[in-house]
């Protein structure tokens, strides 16, 4: 029994889970219609599924987010590509009513498919750029993406004129809040994405790569494996990534806000990483781990909404989180931890 | 003619920058050439100035300070509230913000150096709990109309010679800005701080008290935060959270412009004032063009910001 227990503790995804649980068994006792699931006009309704709604994109950058830092980098530029794709959709589709005999008609400028692959694609692009000077030029992940953060939101802005864009066009709005089989279509699609990657982690050495370039990047190259044209890779997943949420987040709000759109997104998604027990020194990396980090970051924000606390609340108790988390994952705490704890127990014996 | 000492070349390319950009500005728009538009550069940009000087020493350390921006929005909060809703006076509130900010400084270096925690991390909770504290004390903006801090605000030291006048922030960031030239180049401290950059490993092994010091720099970055927070607060006669937002990303780019290395241990305390000053020049640019949008200045920034640090890896190969 206490062997099992203590198997089960170890295993890495065991502190997340556990967080969230409490998290949930919390806002079950605080609020007792938490975990009520309503059938209503052909779909689920509930607290539950509205956390995975908007879990959604933070999910889906934290996913990226999860690569880069497993290979030593971080990408701060992520709001920023959030915004920059969300600008570039809403611009390509825009879209206005019109009647067309008698018929009112919802037309979007470009094709829907067509402002999807372009948003996307410059997405990629801005990762591609993070990824040529994190690996060609050799700059630190943490400048060239902040390169990328403080000229990107610009970028945003001047793609929008500094205006809110709003989007006329219903079909869009399928990404943020249609529903599929009575979920949250932005759930299938992190799902989705998350399944991906799990199948090329899983099933494929890029996994093993991915981490050999974490622990040890000379070393890694010595090995033969191509490391700078991996970590490219990883930064243009992690734009492409972010990409996507950008269009989930605008079309959820029918519009794209070049000023806050993906704002301090970059250190939520860094903070669902960091929850989800994958080290920000690189190497050892937990795709499902990020995934229950951003469901525990979303689920703290509703529980702080839910419980009539005021949200301003909420920053203060993410540094807690955040403090507590580091401070459990420093091996030097821990020793002092149990410094602390043993000493006293074992008396005056060596 | 004698060769320039190659540790002074990213330095001079600053000032070089920062004179060809002043040049351009002079020719291009009238009335640009004149004292008091420079010494406005100054006066709005103290604060940053300030948060630059203790950045500097972050980053030559070889860390980084994300915590700056909240730390000086608590500042303006923490002395709005002090000042407008328990009437305390001026001379009472600045040392209390001062030594707030700089024990928050203390204990986010202690974490570091204790617990060998990522100082990114760190100084990103301090960020939230920064943030969320001011939100804490009022969501809303407190305006400050208590008589001594309105003087403050408003007194104006003429310069001799020019016929132009600075504020009291302006001289705040020129003496703090001394000082930190004369703690980098003069003291143990500075020289310990330039070690632990270059190479921590060593430093431990040169018997450097690198534990210390560590502390130590993210100490005095809390100080020049609050510092910066009180001239903010001149500078805006206010108290609000969402004040300085993005802050620290600025004052880093103005330190990487004033040509220190972001890999520790290269640099100086008076490039970031150059890197201040660039940045400054930028707005005032782009505001006497006027059919510019504001979002250029960003894109702009992020534009130097690439070209430095394109720089910045030109040199660094070059030296090894």
């Amino acid at each position: 029994m206490e062997a099992a227990l203590g198997s089960i503790s170890r295993h890495r995804l065991f502190w997340p889970f556990l967080t969230l649980a409490l998290l949930l068994a919390a806002n079950a006792i605080f609020n007792p219609g938490f975990w009520q699931l309503q059938w209503r006009d052909g779909h689920l309704y509930g607290n539950v599924i509205d956390i995975l709604n908007r879990a959604a994109p933070l999910a889906l950058v934290a996913l990226g987010m999860t690569l880069v830092i497993a290979t030593r980098g971080i990408d701060i530029s992520v709001g920023a590509v959030v915004a920059i794709a969300a600008a570039v959709a809403a611009l390509m589709i825009g879209g206005e009513l019109v009647v067309k005999n008698g018929v009112q008609t919802q037309v979007s400028r470009f094709p829907m498919g067509l402002a999807i692959v372009a948003a996307l694609a410059v997405a990629a692009l801005c990762g591609l750029w993070n990824g040529l000077l994190v690996a060609k030029v050799g700059m630190q992940p943490i400048i060239a993406t902040l390169i990328l953060m403080v000229a990107g939101r610009g970028v945003a802005q001047l793609l929008t004129g500094g205006q809110i864009i709003t989007v006329y066009y219903a079909p869009y709005f399928f990404l943020g809040n249609g529903f599929l089989f009575g979920l949250p279509f932005a759930v299938f699609i992190a799902a989705a994405v998350w399944g991906l990657l799990h199948l090329l982690m899983t099933r494929t050495a890029l996994g093993l790569f991915i981490q050999s370039i974490g622990i040890n990047p000379a070393a890694a190259r010595v090995a033969g494996l191509h490391e700078r044209l991996i970590t490219v890779c990883v930064y243009v997943f992690c734009g492409f990534a972010a990409g996507v949420a950008g269009l989930v987040i605008s079309s959820n709000v029918k519009s794209a806000d070049g000023n806050n759109a993906g704002m301090l997104m970059e250190l939520d998604a860094i903070l669902a990483v960091t929850l989800g027990g994958t080290a920000l020194t690189g190497g050892r990396f937990s795709l499902a781990g990020s995934v229950f980090g951003a469901l525990i970051i979303q689920t703290l924000t509703s529980t702080i909404y839910s419980i009539g606390v005021p949200p301003e609340i909420n920053m203060v108790v993410k540094a807690a989180v955040v403090f507590v988390v580091m401070l459990l994952q420093s091996a030097e705490f821990r020793a002092a931890l149990r410094a602390l704890v043993v000493r006293p127990a074992a008396g005056g014996a060596p | 003619m004698r060769r320039i000492d190659p540790r002074f070349v990213p330095l001079l390319g600053t000032i070089a920058v920062f004179a060809l950009t002043a040049g351009y500005g002079s020719v291009a728009y009238t009335g640009f050439f004149s004292a008091q538009v420079f010494l406005n550069l100054l006066i709005d940009n103290a604060f940053l100035c300030i948060v630059g000087v203790g950045m500097t020493f972050v980053i030559l350390s070889g860390g980084i300070d994300l915590s700056v921006g909240s730390v000086i929005a608590l500042t303006t909060m923490v002395s709005a509230e002090l000042v407008e809703h328990r009437h305390w006076s001026a001379a009472q509130a600045i040392p209390l913000v001062l030594a707030i900010g700089t024990a928050f400084g203390a204990l986010m270096g202690w974490l570091i150096q204790r617990f060998r925690l990522q100082p990114f991390i760190v100084t990103l909770a301090g960020m939230f709990l920064a943030r969320g504290l001011c939100y804490l004390i009022s969501i809303d903006s407190i305006s400050i109309t208590d008589a001594t801090y309105t003087a403050i605000a408003q007194a104006r030291v003429p310069v001799p010679g020019t016929g132009a006048s600075i504020t009291v922030g302006a001289i705040v960031a020129l003496s703090t800005l001394a000082v930190g030239i004369w703690l980098a180049q003069v003291t143990e401290f500075g020289r310990t701080v330039y070690a632990i950059g270059g190479n921590e490993a060593s430093a431990v092994l040169m018997g450097l008290p690198v534990p210390r010091t560590t502390v130590l720099v993210y100490t005095f970055s809390g100080f020049c935060s609050a510092l910066a927070g009180v001239v903010f607060t001149f500078y805006m006669l206010s108290g609000y959270g969402l004040h300085a937002v993005g802050m620290e990303l600025d004052a880093i780019a103005a330190v990487v412009i004033g040509g220190t290395l972001l890999s520790g241990g290269v640099g100086f305390v008076a490039g970031t004032l150059f890197g201040v000053l660039i940045l400054g020049i930028i707005q005032t640019l782009i505001a006497f063009d006027g059919s510019l949008s504001s979002w250029w200045t960003r894109i702009v920034i992020g534009a130097l910001l690439f070209v430095f640090c394109l720089l910045q890896r030109a040199f660094e190969a070059r030296r090894r």
